[in-house]
């Protein structure tokens, strides 16, 4: 990719490769890969691949992080300095939040007292809120930053230095957060209905006792779909509307009237997609109290 | 890797996946406003409740799009 005439769909691999790192390979001539031994980030997808298991997405768990700690100063500032005679714009933006969590939490989640749960989803709507929020700033606002400063830095190749901005579209992201909501949803099942409770749902539910392996075969299907598709479905609308952006900013290097069209179908996308955005954060959240809530239900 | 085949099968699944989200949500559009006419005080409850539905609905379509797009574009 050292050439200057940098192709469409090389333009769209350099934007949805992670910044890998993990133990870097060489390929030699043959097309055999073989590991170096040091760390490093993976100068290409191929090598990406390569890394295995034990390679690190460095910009989705930094992008996350800082949103993360970003969400906590926010709200513990607020909290730190409430005061219920003048309260501040923070505090009231702060207060709505809670109040709308606190509905929807009231709302669907009946499983008696639980303080994890209006906590949880708390933070998986601001935090996955702020993670989609990412997908609005250009696609290459803050990846062109990251590589010139890497190779201003570090002396590195711009090319081959990868930024993907919004953690959500790296599939590792929403699929971690899919499994501990999994964990803590068996966790709960196990205390509230107590394992013989929970082996029985799991093997009498829908025919009764006879039909048992049909109803095992189909309850283990149903309680292993709800994390996948509870991840699957953040994935699959943020890297769809990270699609669009990206393929809308190739539009701008075409010509002065493509790219003014481009223009006027970024702004119109990047409106639609703040529904899409808040829908995603919003659903994640109520799905996850709906399972606590199924977790905590006793027959 | 025959290219042909991969446009293809992505194209199939985003297809198929537009369909299914556009069957879908019509329908859900479509109770919704009489369900809107019938009682409009409800509107703004009714309201939250199609974008929920409606976010459902849409989910395996995205989850087909978003994975018909990381098979063209990511695994090439």
């Amino acid at each position: 990719m050292a050439s200057e005439s940098i192709t469409t769909s090389g333009y769209i691999k350099h934007h949805l490769q992670n910044l890998t790192f993990g133990e870097k390979h060489v390929e030699s001539a043959s097309g055999v890969w073989t590991s170096t031994g040091e760390l490093g980030f993976a100068e290409s997808a191929q090598e990406a691949s390569q890394m295995g298991f034990w390679a690190i997405n460095v910009d989705t768990m930094v992008m996350s992080l800082v949103l993360g700690g970003l969400m906590m100063w926010f709200f513990r500032r607020v909290a730190k300095s409430i005061s219920s005679g003048v309260p501040t714009p923070a505090q009231n933006f702060a207060e709505m939040i809670i109040e709308f969590i606190n509905d929807t939490v009231r709302g669907s989640f009946s499983g008696g007292k639980n303080d994890l749960v209006a906590p949880l989803g708390l933070t998986i709507f601001v935090w996955i809120f702020l993670m989609n929020l990412m997908d609005l700033i250009p696609v290459d606002f803050i990846p062109v930053l990251v590589a010139q400063g890497a190779s201003l830095a570090f002396g590195v190749d711009p090319h081959h230095v990868y930024f993907k901005v919004v953690p959500t579209t790296d599939p590792n992201a929403p699929l971690g957060m899919a499994l501990v909501v999994f964990a803590l949803m068996l966790y709960y099942s196990f205390k509230v209905k107590g394992t013989g409770g929970f082996l029985a749902e799991l093997s009498l539910e829908p025919f009764g006792k006879f039909a048992l392996p049909i109803n095992i075969v189909l309850e283990t299907v149903t309680l292993l779909a709800k994390p996948f598709s509870l991840g699957l479905r953040l994935f699959g609308n943020m890297y769809a509307g990270e699609m669009v952006f990206i393929l809308i900013a190739t539009m701008y290097s075409a010509s002065l009237v493509l790219g003014s069209v481009a223009a006027l179908l970024q702004v119109g996308w990047a409106i639609f997609h703040i529904l899409i955005i808040t829908l995603q954060a919003f659903i994640f959240m109520v799905l996850t109290i709906v399972y606590m809530d199924m977790a905590h239900q006793r027959h | 890797m025959d290219m042909g085949l991969v446009y293809i099968a992505g194209a199939l699944m985003a297809g198929l996946g537009a369909l299914g989200a556009a069957v879908g949500v019509g329908l859900l559009g479509g109770r919704f406003l009489e369900a809107a006419a019938r009682q409009p005080e409800l509107v703004p409850m009714l309201r939250t409740q199609f974008f929920l539905v409606a976010g459902l609905v849409d989910a395996v379509p995205m989850i087909a799009v978003g994975l018909s797009m990381y098979v063209l574009f990511a695994v090439v």
